[in-house]
């Protein structure tokens, strides 16, 4: 179980918003810190890890939990 | 004609040092707040201070507060945000026979699209009783929206007793705040409250914008879709100059709101006691005591409340006959109607409401000009000179 420094709830939102909203959040946090975002949009599975590469930062995990996406994103850059 | 304009619950001029403010963000700083270049730093921070103030006003965080175009839509917002977001499941929502319509409408609307709403009755004061709120809630019960304030009788509802039954039950409380924040003291932890609509023009900013407090924790979907902007839950480019407005508005209502409320007492209360003493047949209407220091209203028989309105106007005198949002419908107010007003007397009703730039001289005027001009348009009426022949 990881325990993430701070959450990002974007249930309800569709993307690209959770990714850009986690691009703004992720930027006010320190390094190697983890942020946890929430999500419920299926595109988030294919949006986050592109982000996640795109922008060099780490994608520990993706996982689903009933409707809700939870992603585990390291600040890297 | 200087006239004596008692209308601010209608619209309050707007704060000049708010206007200062509002405008660089109408010319030379004129970008996007979204935008990551230069020309959206300053539009950005402006909206972020703005926030800050707002939040500041009701003891909120500033990431609990949400801009929106007005208070209506910031009402609309928590009723059917709370319900798009399906934090929780029911199909149950609770709210009061003397809401503004841009919480009632939605209820409506909610009701039609297979919700079940509770319409919870007021006494003859206007207030709610908390514990119908408690024997209202059901296992399933999304939402209680139950007006902080309404603005055509200035009754001040019980919210802290509301409250403390909602937080019980782990229902979330909407409040429609629209006529109270900025007026008197609004602190979301004292009150409890999960959403509050507010909106600029009730303290003395701009139109067209308002906000949406929404508590930490609770979920809301947006109503407009498609944007970054209010952490996606209200997409659409800020309207930066109004909210910046908003902001400045807010912090001097902070600063002042006591001296207001020390300004408006006398004046509202030697209004209210000076047209009971000198015209007989009328009513005071809502709360004595637990009302909004600036709103004085009444229901005077035998006269037409509109008829009043007009014919006070050409005494230099501007007041309202109700809710200006549906001033043309040209029926009886169900606020008034409610609070157990018969039809022919609810139609003479009139509301003054006052501001900060309300003097005693003024409220003298009324009191010389009101008892003259009910006396005239009773003269007129044919059922009170029968009233006259039969007693």
């Amino acid at each position: 179980m990881m325990t993430p420094n701070d959450t990002l709830d974007t249930l309800g939102l569709f993307c690209p918003i959770p990714v850009i909203l986690t691009a703004r959040r992720i930027k006010q946090m320190p390094l190697d810190q983890v942020l946890e975002v929430l999500s419920d949009d299926e595109g988030i599975r294919k949006d986050m890890p592109a982000w996640c590469k795109n922008s060099g930062n780490e994608l520990l995990d993706l996982v689903q939990d009933g409707r809700v996406f939870k992603c585990y994103v390291r600040r890297c850059r | 004609m200087q006239m004596v304009y008692l209308d601010y619950i209608a619209a309050s001029p707007l704060l000049p040092a708010a206007k200062a403010a509002m405008l660089p963000y109408l010319t030379e700083q004129f970008g996007n707040p979204q935008s990551r270049h230069g020309y959206g730093d300053a539009p950005r921070a402006a909206v972020a201070a703005a926030r800050g103030k707002v939040a500041n006003l009701i003891g909120a965080a500033p990431s609990e507060i949400l801009f929106t175009a007005s208070g209506s839509e910031a009402n609309n917002l928590a009723i059917r945000g709370v319900i798009a977001a399906g934090q929780k499941k029911g199909r149950h929502l609770i709210t009061s026979v003397i809401e503004h319509v841009s919480v009632a409408h939605p209820m409506k609307r909610l009701a039609q699209e297979g919700y079940e709403v509770t319409w919870l009755p007021v006494d003859r004061a206007g207030r709610v009783n908390p514990n119908d709120v408690a024997r209202a809630i059901r296992p399933d019960t999304l939402l209680v929206s139950i007006l902080h304030a309404n603005n055509e009788i200035g009754t001040v509802q019980p919210m802290t007793e509301i409250a403390g039954i909602t937080q019980a039950a782990d229902v979330l409380l909407h409040t429609d705040a629209v006529g109270t924040v900025g007026v008197v003291p609004f602190d979301v932890d004292q009150l409890g409250v999960d959403l509050a609509g507010l909106a600029a023009p009730s303290f003395y900013g701009p139109k067209g914008v308002g906000a949406l407090y929404v508590r930490r924790g609770v979920r809301i979907a947006p109503l407009i879709d498609g944007g970054v902007q209010e952490g996606g839950r209200r997409a659409g480019t800020e309207n930066v100059a109004a909210i910046v407005g908003m902001g400045v508005a807010a912090e001097v209502a902070r600063r002042q709101i006591d001296a207001d409320a020390a300004h408006f007492l006398p004046l509202r209360d030697g209004l209210i006691d000076g047209l009971l003493k000198t015209i007989d047949r009328v009513h005071v209407t809502g709360h004595r005591v637990m009302r909004l220091p600036h709103i004085a209203s009444f229901a005077v028989e035998y006269v037409d409340g509109e008829a009043l309105i007009r014919r006070l106007e050409k005494r230099g005198i501007i007041a309202a006959s109700g809710s200006s949002c549906s001033a043309d419908a040209l029926k009886i107010s169900p606020v008034l109607t409610a609070i157990g007003f018969a039809a022919n007397v609810a139609q003479g009703a009139i509301v003054f409401s006052m501001g900060r730039e309300t003097t005693e001289a003024d409220i003298t005027q009324v009191l010389f000009a009101m008892p003259e001009c009910v006396a005239a348009l009773r003269a007129a009426s044919p059922l009170f000179s029968r009233l006259g022949t039969a007693s």
